[in-house]
């Protein structure tokens, strides 16, 4: 496998091979879906969308609808006003969703085409919404583009009706599965407090096989929970790179107080984020919660010999490894290359810090980086486990190296989209994965005498 | 009205008058009685806001022409998501032979210049000669690609300036492709743009033809799931040299001796007719369509092929091949035949795949009642001879057509290609459609349904009026067939197996359909505190 990978020290300065991210419409889209019945709109040449629903449709195998401007080298040229007006007419005739999101793309801001001042050109049915984000493909990633349409979200939908606020809180969820999402909502009901979640894609993109389709599912944060965003008195705002703009938004627009939080993968995050509940609404901590820490506790007191002092290599989306990265210190194990795609200097400051406090030296951290970069530490030291993307892969197989799926996109297993990783239970559940992905190794590596009936 | 007719008013009845106008003529309903196939739109604009399965330029060419290249680096120029979105999606296998050892194989990276906003505003050439350098000194490729994304044309890098800078500093070829996304209306038009580059610059850039007594080239040969290497292993059990499969696991050594094969096989014929056609006009070799999906249609194309070449070896050589494989395969698809036998099925996908697999269907007893392409031209729906009426639009304009001409050293007649001679060759080509396709339509169902570019509500409503049994299309309609309760399998990706082309291929896409349809959790979609209830629909799988 590769072969063809240079030997040894190498240049590398400019541009990316195998990129560790994708560009932002594929973020903004995902967020609009988030949103109960409205399409994503793609305004850009067909084959943004068409990839971005592709993409989509194989992480989370489920149905990604979205429509998108058609450009020619005719609209390239003198502006997308009349394919996005087109647009908007159509999709509301034929398509009939509540809300249409737009995002832009690479072509259109290239153009410069002013989306706010088309809009207020378009016949929008009464009722009706459209709502846009700026999503240039040529800035940040595909997480920048989930940031920009929930902000677009808070911009357009969200008011506050007074300076009395209600006694509910918004949770910004930040680019994670519906399974995820499902398990936030799961919690904060524990909690019992009212919750806002947006965007939420649960029942969206996890939808059940009922032998009916509906091109609008059941789930998906309604226009009138994000306009009442504005009268919530807290919002919760996980993962720094997904969600602290649009809290801030919300601050700034409808002086809802934000509190920036780590997603909540892993003991201490989910700590944090039960605390976060606890201490602004005086919430007792149901004992069902309680009784899940301590299951999770007691699993890492009863499997830490299988990963503790485990070096490990962690790539994908910053919130995702910013949190994944505390979780495996908490486990005992070493993060020694610690990488995202995404720009954004305040990863790398993070993730060193943790690493001070947890007095690990000697590890490489990297933003706005790549998979031939990592690839290229890897084989200059290796490490005991990849944590990532599908996209892994490759350096898992050339390096023999075992790799867990974690974050986005996973492309090659199945039935992840469904299952959390945030919260206790989701703990629980990394927690198998990893020991099971070095035992299966120590496994497949013992020799006769050595192999082991329990381990 | 036929029932199709019916079906047809019902499904654009919500259409605005001018989008009905406009869907109407991408619509065709087979009639046997008529005879020929009435002229079908396409090619043609999307409307905007109108849910399409189509891609982009970027993705014809990148993605899927020049892309699979193995021995050669493409660079995409632009921001991060176009290259990142052709990595490694296609199945487009490739693997190590005698003329490409496995460290010059780049198949499975993916490159990209990650354009940056300054990049934008102040041009990218330089970030690009750069990249260009140091993946020269890191890999030592043989060539190099550079394919332009959307923003590449509006801001004026000059790409074929570069390429030509880099070709110069490096001694290796660099080509660059201008097939910014908004050219055409398809991925067709990178098809095309690719088609041009490899033709001018690639082929009959080589001399050493491969050992054998009839080298034959594959061209619209992808080697999805393997399917280059069954068909492959076919004719090479025949006798043939298979010179390039292109470009599927095809490599730039083989590429370059393109034009010293004696026939071009053209199996997607939409992606590779613009190569096939210009080899022959410029080479003089000649070209035949072929369908390596289905039993029957693999046997008659093997025959088609042995014909060609007018020896008699060859063709007994065919007869025992095809004599064998049938025997070992029947059986077993007998097997399969009685599970999908009476189904009916839907076929949306590609610009050739809409046809082909209507042969595997046939093999396997199950009916098309609507198939069409996503980026197909009138003459993949109603054959070559309706080119030259074929009216050209602002878009198809901005695609560059070469004017090739004969090589004045290296063309020969069809008939010296083929070792034939000239009398010989003149009948042949009235046996053998040589240098034509006829086109989806004439294997098209009695009353079947014709769709080009087929959208979101047109698929909704003819799931919902013709209740299929199978749907072959793409992962973006897959899922919503599955909700439906009706199996589908994609034809491009193959749902991660395959081969679907030739004997075997034709054995694990039965086996494949037989599963999608048998599989025990379609009789457990409704709860059993819901059965016996009559509420709306019943799944219909």
């Amino acid at each position: 496998m590769l072969e063809c990978l240079p030997e040894g020290a190498v240049e590398h300065t400019v541009g990316k091979i195998n990129p560790a991210k994708t560009c932002q419409p594929i973020g903004a889209m995902y967020a609009a879906l988030g949103i109960h019945r409205c399409l994503p709109h793609s305004h850009g040449s067909q084959g943004c969308s068409a990839y971005h629903r592709m993409h989509l449709a194989r992480h989370f195998r489920d149905p990604v609808l979205a429509s998108t401007s058609s450009f020619t080298e005719g609209a390239s040229v003198f502006g997308g006003l009349a394919n996005l007006k087109a647009s908007v007419k159509n999709v509301f005739a034929i398509y009939q969703p509540d809300i249409i999101a737009v995002h832009t793309t690479c072509l259109s801001e290239t153009i410069g085409d002013d989306i706010s001042n088309i809009i207020r050109q378009c016949e929008i049915p009464e009722g009706k919404y459209v709502i846009h984000a700026n999503t240039p493909s040529y800035y940040g990633s595909h997480v920048t583009g989930f940031s920009n349409m929930c902000k677009a979200m808070v911009s357009y939908l969200a008011q506050s009706d007074g300076t009395t606020k209600k006694e509910q809180m918004n949770v910004l969820p930040g680019f994670v599965n519906p399974g995820d999402m499902r398990e936030i909502r799961r919690i904060v009901d524990l909690l019992s407090v009212k919750l806002i979640l947006f965007p939420d894609t649960s029942d969206v993109l996890d939808s059940p096989l009922t032998g009916k389709y509906e091109m609008y599912p059941e789930g998906g944060a309604t226009i009138d929970e994000i306009r009442d965003s504005g009268n919530s008195e807290l919002t919760l705002a996980l993962g720094a790179f997904a969600s602290n703009d649009t809290a801030d938004l919300l601050q700034e627009k409808c002086g809802v107080t934000g509190i920036p939080l780590k997603l909540p993968i892993g003991l201490k995050a989910t700590d944090a984020f039960i605390m976060a509940i606890h201490d602004w609404f005086g919430v007792e901590v149901p004992k069902s919660l309680t009784v899940e820490r301590g299951q999770v506790v007691d699993t890492l007191i009863d499997t830490n010999f299988h990963y503790q002092g485990k070096t490990v290599a962690i790539f994908g989306d910053p919130d995702h490894v910013l949190a994944m990265t505390e979780f495996v210190i908490t486990m005992g194990m070493i993060p020694k290359y610690v990488l995202t795609g995404t720009p954004g200097k305040q990863f790398e400051d993070e993730i060193r810090k943790m690493l001070e406090k947890a007095g690990i030296t000697g590890s490489r951290v990297k933003v706005d980086g790549d998979l031939f970069e990592l690839h290229q530490w890897i084989r200059e030291e290796k490490v005991d486990l990849l944590i990532g993307t599908t996209y892994g892969k490759y350096i898992a197989r050339a390096e023999d190296i075992p790799l867990v799926r974690f974050g986005f996109p996973i492309l090659d297993r199945a039935v992840h989209p469904l299952m959390p990783v945030v919260g206790y239970r989701g703990c629980l559940r990394l927690i198998e994965q990893i020991s099971n992905a070095l035992l299966e190794r120590q496994d497949r590596d013992a020799l006769d005498e050595d192999y082991e009936l329990v381990m | 009205m036929t029932d199709s007719e019916v079906t047809i008013d019902r499904m654009l009845a919500p259409y605005s008058d001018n989008v009905k106008k406009n869907r109407k003529k991408h619509l065709v309903v087979k009639n046997e009685a008529a005879g020929c196939c009435p002229q079908i739109e396409a090619n043609t604009r999307t409307i905007p806001g109108i849910i399409t399965q189509r891609g982009c330029a970027y993705a014809g060419c990148k993605g899927v022409v020049v892309g699979p290249i193995k021995d050669m680096i493409t660079i995409t120029h632009g921001p991060v998501g176009c290259g990142y979105y052709t990595w490694g999606a296609r199945r487009n296998k490739a693997r190590a032979d005698d003329t490409t050892p496995k460290d010059k194989i780049y198949s499975q990276l993916c490159f990209t210049t990650d354009m940056q906003e300054p990049d934008i505003v102040f041009g990218g050439e330089k970030k690009l000669a750069k990249m260009i350098d140091e993946v020269v000194e890191m890999f030592h490729p043989r060539a190099i690609n550079i394919c332009a994304t959307c923003p590449i044309g509006l801001i004026g890098d000059d790409l074929n300036a570069v390429a030509k800078a880099a070709q110069e500093r490096h001694g290796i070829q660099v080509l660059a492709y201008n097939c910014e996304g908004y050219k055409g209306v398809s991925q067709s038009a990178g098809h095309h743009i690719a088609n041009n580059n490899i033709m001018e610059k690639i082929i009959g850039t080589g001399s050493e033809r491969k050992p054998g007594k009839h080298i034959i080239n594959i061209l619209g040969e992808f080697n999805i799931g393997g399917d280059g290497w069954e068909v492959e292993r076919i004719l090479t059990e025949i006798g043939y040299t298979v010179n390039c499969v292109m470009t599927g696991d095809s490599s730039y050594m083989d590429i370059r001796n393109l034009h010293l094969a004696d026939l071009n096989l053209v199996q997607c014929h939409r992606s590779f007719n613009y190569i096939a056609e210009m080899m022959q006009t410029k080479y003089g070799t000649p070209w035949l369509k072929v369908n390596f999906i289905g039993l029957e249609s693999t046997n008659h194309a093997l025959r088609q092929i042995a014909r060609c070449f007018g020896d008699e070896n060859l063709e007994k050589q065919t007869e025992i091949i095809i004599e064998r494989e049938t025997a070992r395969i029947l059986p077993v698809l007998e097997q399969y035949r009685k599970v999908c036998t009476g189904k009916t099925a839907f076929i949306l996908q590609g610009g050739s795949r809409a046809h082909h697999y209507q042969h595997l269907l046939g093999d396997l007893g199950v009916k098309v009642v609507v198939a069409g392409y996503e980026f197909a031209h009138r003459d993949d729906y109603e054959g070559r001879q309706v080119i030259p009426t074929i009216k050209s639009d602002t878009d198809s304009k901005n695609i560059p057509e070469l004017h090739l001409s004969p090589d004045p050293v290296m063309y020969r007649d069809a008939h010296a290609h083929l070792k034939v001679s000239k009398e010989e060759y003149e009948t042949l080509k009235k046996e053998i459609p040589l240098s034509y396709y006829e086109g989806m339509y004439p294997h098209m169902n009695d009353g079947g349904i014709m769709i080009d570019d087929c959208n979101h509500h047109e698929f909704e409503d003819l799931m919902a009026d013709v209740k299929p049994d199978l749907v072959f299309a793409g992962v973006r309609d897959k899922y919503i067939s599955h909700k439906l309760g009706v199996a589908s399998k994609q034809l491009h990706a193959y749902d991660y197996s395959g081969p679907f082309a030739g004997y075997n291929g034709a054995l694990i896409f039965a086996r494949d359909v037989a599963h999608a349809l048998l599989t025990p959790s379609w009789k457990m979609i409704i709860p059993p505190w819901e059965q016996g209830k009559t509420s709306g629909s019943e799944p219909h799988a």
